[in-house]
């Protein structure tokens, strides 16, 4: 096995999920180092990418969440430098954080995901958004969730019960992305299944099942403690665990994700996983729900990342 | 503590990319460094045993005679050391205060809008907080004085008006002094202790600082005081200065909470004011904040939307904009984050959900230049954000 050399977390950046991936950073550079493995963790900037030339690390390990940490920007800088790193190449990147293009590339692999519409902010400007929200809302119906079509930890996204409050969720939406999804809300289990590949393939994690104590699963019922009720495993039928896990599995393997994912899912009243959107660096704060199916499986977050890195690792030294 | 959205950017704006026109951070790098670490090697190695021991609750005596000078600058010149007391900002004694006089459901006066933190502390007591309307000139007395009857009429128990009424945070603005006489009046029928928030008054741009209510109303009013702006807020040195009975309470109340104040940024503080040319310094941090706010305002009347509105503050950190077209401004700063450039939204200001259309703005940490750069992304954000409104309004 590779002597695992010092591993660089890179975390932060300008994205609004900037705190969340430095809480992600942080809670992995501590597991890290706590079974002796030499890691550090960089909040990308300018300096960056000197102190990458300057210093290379032997692995690279990307914590950054939303846009250019999850866009594929980072790791075709990191391909640029020759640096391995934990997780899925560029391309794979683009099609999996683009939640429309993700959505039909999983749907053609025969997974359900709700029906949506994609629209730029422009659309409604140059063809008139009431007569748009009117036709939207006639074909998908009422209740909706207008989301951005890039972008996590629930920024921008709101769920809508009333015609006349579409405008106003897009209007919220196009402040964190150009293009909005405009989907029918499915009632139901939120689940969200890990995805974790050491090297002998991708293996599901126990789905996580949850619940905000009040509202929606925003950004507050995400990142404060206390404010959801996660079971592991999710309190859902055998059968409709074992789809939710192929889905997961499926997701990962058409979009060509590496390393792990994390793929969102909710179950309606006919037990159909139905799939929302993937994520190629997960959470890994207290809170966030792939460290979560880890424990559930009995695998220690520390271990796991530590093996990841290892395989980056091994990537690298043989030049793939 | 309840993540937040805008917590979460905010976290974003911190980042030196980002002219953050939202804080409103002192611009401590104009502070002579020498001379500060110069006074506290005097401090540790002169009176090293009195500033690293415990102290009384009330604060340095002489630290305490010296803010008597201070506040002589602004018209008050009956103040007493033993009137004093000592605390970490002046937003302690806020809470002191808050915690000595307010009960749940007693209602706060405030000017509308106002402070933020001042808006939370009220808020952790339980008090009901009712903003009393402000115009270009300061707090309306007739608002104050019509809202105090209503309160009267609900059987509200009315304890204390909250003002921050010379260059106000957040709205730049400051109560002229003929209103000054007539919201003490008012308030002194109704019984009401006025809490005067002072922080920014001597660093006035247009000559000498103005006379704080207090100095014409020593019973009527406690007066809250800070070094965090006219020196350093890492000192965390601020005071109240208060009718006698008040100054026993609240040091009573500090001394539950803390048991004494920082003996070593206290004596830190007196000795710099002893040692070095402080009213100097002032001049040069009047010129440094003139220039920037002169920056603002100039950037602002060269690249705001029509039916922008923006007040013209003579003094202190802020200027206070509010935007035409129904524009949100708590909706809206996602995407000024993107585009480079932050601000605090306006319905932070507000105990009631107001001010969603306005937001502040502050000039004093970025330089000039920054300023300037930072209000031109501004506006290309907002015109982005009235065709937004646009789309869906039609």
């Amino acid at each position: 096995m590779t002597d695992l050399g010092r591993v660089l977390i890179l975390a932060g950046g300008l994205s609004p999920e900037r705190e969340v991936s430095l809480r992600s950073g942080g809670r992995l550079r501590d597991a890290l180092t706590g079974i002796g493995v030499e890691a550090e963790l960089a909040d990308v900037d300018a300096a960056t990418l000197p102190a990458l030339a300057a210093d290379p690390p032997q692995v690279v390990f990307p914590v950054l969440h939303g846009i250019s940490g999850e866009d594929g920007t980072i790791r075709e800088v990191l391909d640029l430098y020759g640096l391995p790193y934990v997780g899925a190449v560029p391309p794979a990147c683009r099609v999996a954080f683009d939640k429309a293009t993700a959505k039909a590339a999983v749907a053609a692999a025969g997974i359900a995901t709700p029906e949506a519409v994609t629209l730029p902010r422009e659309a409604f400007h140059d063809l008139g958004a009431s007569t748009l929200i009117e036709r939207i809302v006639a074909r998908l119906g009422l209740p909706l969730v207008v989301k951005p079509r890039a972008g996590g930890s629930a920024f921008g996204v709101s769920r809508v019960g009333d015609a006349g409050e579409v405008a106003e969720a897009l209007m919220g939406c196009f402040g964190y992305h150009d293009w909005a999804i405009v989907e029918r809300a499915v009632d139901g289990v939120e689940i969200a299944v890990g995805v974790v590949d050491t090297g002998e393939g991708p293996v599901a994690l126990p789905a996580v099942e949850i619940e905000p104590r009040a509202g929606d699963y925003d950004y507050a019922a995400r990142y404060t403690a206390g404010a959801t009720n996660f079971y592991t495993p999710a309190r859902l039928d055998e059968a409709i665990l074992r789809a939710a896990a192929r889905t997961a599995i499926t997701a990962h393997q058409v979009l060509g994700l590496r390393d792990l994912s994390r793929t969102d899912m909710i179950v309606g009243a006919d037990g159909i996983p139905r799939f929302l959107e993937v994520n190629v660096a997960p959470g890994l704060t207290e809170t966030s729900t792939w460290p979560m199916g880890l424990q559930a499986a009995g695998l220690d977050l520390a271990v796991v990342c530590r093996d990841l890195a290892a395989r980056a690792q091994r990537r690298g030294d043989a030049g793939v | 503590m309840i993540a937040s959205e805008v917590r979460a950017l905010f976290a974003v704006a911190s980042r030196p990319e980002i002219v953050s026109l939202a804080g409103g951070m002192p611009a401590v790098d104009a502070l002579p460094m020498e001379a500060v670490a110069a006074t506290v090697a005097e401090v540790v190695t002169r009176r090293g045993a009195q500033a690293l021991q415990y102290g009384s609750a009330q604060g340095d005596p002489d630290l305490r005679a010296r803010i008597c000078d201070v506040m002589a600058l602004e018209g008050i010149t009956d103040a007493h050391p033993d009137s004093v007391v000592v605390t970490a900002g002046s937003q302690q004694a806020l809470d002191l205060l808050t915690r000595v006089f307010v009960d749940p459901g007693d209602v706060v006066l405030t000017e509308g809008p106002t402070y933020v933190t001042a808006i939370n502390t009220f808020a952790a007591y339980q008090a009901r907080i009712v903003h009393v309307p402000m115009d270009d000139d300061g707090l309306v007395p007739d608002g104050l004085a019509q809202m105090l009857r209503r309160l009267a009429a609900e059987g509200a128990r009315v304890k204390l008006l909250y003002t921050v009424p010379t260059f106000q945070n957040p709205g730049g603005i400051t109560l002229t002094a003929q209103r000054r006489a007539e919201v003490v009046e008012i308030c002194r029928r109704a019984g009401v202790l006025v809490v005067e928030d002072n922080p920014y008054g001597l660093l006035s741009f247009t000559g000498e600082p103005g006379r704080a209510i207090r100095a014409d109303a020593p019973d009527d009013v406690v007066y809250l005081g800070s070094f965090s702006k006219t020196l350093a807020p890492g000192m965390r040195v601020g005071w109240a200065l208060a009718p006698p009975a008040v100054t026993a309470r609240l040091v009573l109340a500090a001394e539950s909470a803390i048991l004494s104040q920082s003996m070593f940024t206290q004596l830190s503080v007196e000795h710099y004011l002893a040692t070095q040319p402080w009213a100097e310094q002032l001049k040069g941090l009047r010129e440094l904040y003139r220039e920037r706010r002169d920056a603002m305002l100039d950037a602002l009347a060269a690249s705001m939307p029509v039916g922008a509105r923006w007040t013209r503050p003579d003094g202190g950190f802020f200027v206070w904009l509010t935007l035409p077209g129904g524009v949100d401004t708590k909706a809206m700063l996602p995407r000024a984050i993107a585009a480079r450039v932050a601000y605090v939204p306006g319905v932070g200001f507000y105990a009631d959900g107001s001010g969603r259309s306005s937001m502040r703005l502050s000039y004093c940490y970025p330089p000039a230049e920054r300023v300037r750069d930072g209000v031109e992304r501004l506006a290309q954000v907002i015109t982005a954000e009235l065709r937004l409104r646009d789309t869906f309004r039609s």
